[in-house]
């Protein structure tokens, strides 16, 4: 099986494979994990039981997330190794300790804390318990801070030296975590992170308030929810742009494969809304374009001259037309997610934020959106850096590991089909979850396991759920 | 190269420990997967699942600083060991995968679709252990290193004695398990867990002889290293503190002790571990790459260094507390609370 395909692109598929069902969970968790220790902030504060009922809700879907984020992440760990040895060896030592630095400042203090936020509320007492969700939550942001910083030194290395075998090596540690992009993805990424989970609580909130307008649970994390996507997507399109800049700066070909500019522009160039790009015939077709727009965002000048995919040798292009849809599929939904705060904050101003049904079917519809839009966000960034591995310095093509295709491919199919097993399954139980409406006496998955384990009867039921309160 | 030998040295030394603690911590919750066919009673199996829930995923968090940590302080034997060790990692990942979804999905799925999630546990757990034991068996043997690679093809690992490693790594877990069960709970289940470590203890016991009796046979410089004159006046004692604990195992197995036997037995664990030290030391890479060869540039090193130096105690001491929180026996329906 598998004999005579490219061993390389196997592993890129592999690679774009398990990472694509891996980061929807770290993006979504990230958030999750900030949101609930707002609620359970807000319900040591202000001693509303709504909030703690929401708390328990959304923690039973965050375990289920987290579960998962967790086991495609140890995948995501060793696939360095597997099918990237030689990108080990070579960018390790700089790669790698930022890694460590990851595993040691965040998994282990999300791990640690994990097991006493599901099921530790009445073992250590509220203040405690808080601690340990406070912990989960900073651990998350940790987590995003080093692989992000590991994830741009691969966009924009510097600090780096290259020594005797080959290897790069850092020369200042400071350079290499603090590289160029780093800032403007971090930030771009953990605002990506937030704005997923207000749109997933947000869709959550107006399933149940289009079924009763009066459900006190659904009506709290629908407005929470809300005024995040009134405020972060306006900041997020900033933030973007600003990345964008960046990119400009840094990685000039990725953002002329996004704009599918070809062709240098010497009068202000384009912006193309929509085509189909041709990385053979080098020219966007069926092209719609603004004249001189594209100069006028990533320049701020009409006229000013910009260089093309004709400045540079056909073998460092990226996959132009993946870039210019991704993109465009990333910003169009960025636009989305602003026009539905805009439409919530209008609602809200009259009154109508629990009752309107059409805000409440465009909120349930941009559910998802977040997801889309960070996929999309990281074909965007990194099919970009193809064909580089470490942009401009370690190709791709040789990067892999020493294998076969028939041992690439015959994992990638491993991978394929377990994750569609696990992830259908996995999904369908947090529908579930979420169908269900957040109710009075609301218990966390640490209650509900061992009740369960039982056979519970209502009473206890009313005991446990009282004793949550 | 002199400078860099102390800090190499220390590396290899983290590292193991590393892998140690992902042994002593996963070793028993995986032990528990692979039983759990022979604790067919559901509430049985929420008490052994509710007895690590809560840990489980700090537990497996130590293999991923093993594999992380191996690629940033080490990173030419991560880059030969993996492609040479390829199937045993897919299949040790995909074990994990399954086993780990299990302790949500199956507090999820509806009742008469709950056992598939437990097949999955207790399957996945079976396929990750016996996937790092042949790993293991397949370090030992060697693997084949051309220039900075892997020279050799997807299958060399597979042999006797990588099988035999699976298989002994998986009675330990076993054993470990079994050991944690009697510590963790009470009445008929605990009675079960106890007289199955009884088999369990004398299956480990002919796991460690025919792995020890297996290993000088692979490479003559593992029989030298264990037999020759002056070495056997440190090796010797390696095996006599094996026949030292299993006594005491059997002394506290006899009187049916709650905690001692799971300790001993990860003191079982640790001399085995160490016999493994004993063969493999210098070598990262058996008879091919020596820690030295192999470890980052000394800044890198240096620079992980200082956070290992003040998190892993950190990490230990949350840790410790977490365990402490749900420490004591775990009942039937009324969990932790």
């Amino acid at each position: 099986m598998f004999e005579g395909w490219d061993a390389v692109a196997l592993a890129r598929s592999q690679f774009a494979f398990t990472m694509s069902f891996h980061i929807v969970f770290p993006a979504f968790s990230i958030g999750l994990a900030s949101y609930l220790a707002v609620l359970e902030a807000l319900w040591l504060w202000t001693g509303r039981e709504v909030f703690i009922n929401l708390f328990n809700y959304w923690l039973k879907i965050f375990a289920v997330g987290f579960g998962m984020g967790v086991v495609s992440g140890i995948v995501m760990s060793y696939q360095f190794g597997t099918n990237w040895a030689v990108f080990s060896d070579k960018a390790g030592p700089v790669v790698g300790p930022l890694m460590a630095y990851e595993v040691l400042t965040a998994f282990f203090l999300e791990s640690g804390f994990l097991g006493v936020m599901l099921f530790g509320l009445q073992r250590v007492g509220h203040r405690l318990h808080f601690f340990a969700t406070l912990m989960v939550a900073i651990g998350t942001l940790i987590s995003a801070f080093w692989i992000l910083s590991a994830n741009s030194w691969m966009q924009t290395p510097t600090g780096y030296a290259v020594n005797a075998s080959g290897q790069f090596v850092a020369a200042d540690w400071l350079k290499v975590i603090f590289n160029p992009s780093f800032p403007y993805r971090l930030v771009h990424m953990v605002l990506a992170a937030y704005l997923t989970t207000a749109l997933v609580v947000g869709a959550v909130g107006a399933f149940h308030l289009l079924r009763d307008a009066h459900l006190a649970g659904a009506r709290v994390m629908f407005s929470m929810a809300m005024w995040m996507a009134a405020l972060v997507a306006p900041i997020q399109i900033l933030a973007g742009d600003q990345h964008g800049l960046n990119t400009l700066e840094h990685q000039p070909v990725k953002i002329m494969a996004m704009e599918g500019h070809f062709q240098s522009h010497k009068e202000g160039a384009p912006l193309f809304l929509f085509g189909l790009p041709d990385q053979s015939d080098a020219k966007v077709k069926y092209a719609i374009e603004v004249p001189k727009l594209g100069s006028l965002i990533l320049k701020h000048s009409l006229d000013a001259p910009m260089k093309g995919l004709d400045t540079v040798p056909r073998e460092n292009w990226p996959p132009v037309a993946i870039l210019f849809w991704s993109f465009r599929i990333m910003a169009g939904l960025g636009f989305l997610m602003m026009g539905l705060g805009l439409f919530s904050l209008w609602t809200r101003w009259r009154g109508t934020l629990y009752q309107s049904r059409w805000l409440h079917f465009f909120a349930l519809a941009m559910g998802p959106a977040g997801f889309v839009a960070v996929l999309a966000g990281w074909f965007t960034t990194e099919v970009g850096r193809q064909p580089f591995t470490v942009y401009g310095l370690l190709r791709t093509a040789e990067s892999a590991s020493p294998l076969g295709a028939p041992a690439v491919g015959s994992s990638l199919l491993a991978f394929v089909i377990v994750y569609f097993i696990v992830y259908a399954a996995g999904l369908i139980y947090l529908f579930r979850l979420m169908a269900a409406p957040p109710h009075p006496g609301e218990q966390g998955p640490g209650s509900e396991a061992p009740a369960r384990a039982a056979g519970i009867t209502p009473a206890a039921g009313v005991a446990a759920g009282g004793a949550a309160r | 190269m002199t400078g860099s030998i102390d800090i190499a040295t220390i590396w290899a030394f983290i590292i193991a420990f590393a892998v140690f603690v992902y042994v002593v911590m996963d070793g028993f919750d995986l032990g528990l997967g692979i039983l759990f066919p022979l604790f067919p009673e559901k509430s049985d199996r929420d008490v052994i699942m509710n007895s690590v829930a809560p840990v489980w995923d700090g537990n497996e968090t130590w293999l991923v600083l093993g594999g992380g940590g191996m690629m940033a302080a080490f990173p030419l034997a991560y880059a030969v060991l993996m492609p040479a060790l390829y199937t045993p990692m897919i299949a040790m990942l995909i074990g994990l995968i399954f086993r780990g979804v299990a302790f949500e999905f199956r507090w999820r799925a509806t009742p008469g679709k709950r056992n598939r999630w437990d097949i999955a546990f207790a399957g996945g757990s079976l396929l990750a252990t016996l996937a790092q034991g042949i790993a293991l068996g397949a370090i030992l043997q060697g693997v084949h290193v051309e220039g900075r690679h892997y020279g050799g093809g997807w299958w060399d690992w597979l042999t006797p004695f990588s099988i035999l490693t699976g298989v002994a790594l998986a009675v330990g877990y076993c054993l470990l398990g079994a050991t944690w069960l009697v510590l963790k709970t009470e009445g008929a289940l605990r009675e079960r867990a106890y007289h199955l470590s009884w088999y369990l203890l004398f299956a480990m016991l002919g796991a460690i002889g025919a792995v020890s009796v297996a290993t000088p046979f692979l490479n003559v410089q593992y029989t030298e290293r264990w037999f020759a004159w002056p070495n056997v006046i440190l090796t010797a004692p390696v095996p006599i503190a094996v026949a030292a604990v299993t006594a005491l195992l059997l002394r506290a197995l006899a009187n049916k002790w709650d905690t001692q036997p799971f300790f001993l037995t990860l003191a079982l664990f640790a001399l085995s571990y160490a016999g493994l030290g004993i063969s493999m030391y210098p070598y990262i890479v058996p008879q091919s790459i020596t820690i030295w060869q192999a470890a980052s540039p000394e800044n890198s090193q240096v620079f992980m260094l200082f956070g290992v130096a003040v998190l892993i105690p950190l990490i230990l001491g949350y840790t410790a507390w977490a365990y402490w929180v749900f420490r004591g026996k775990v009942r039937a329906g009324s969990g932790y609370h």
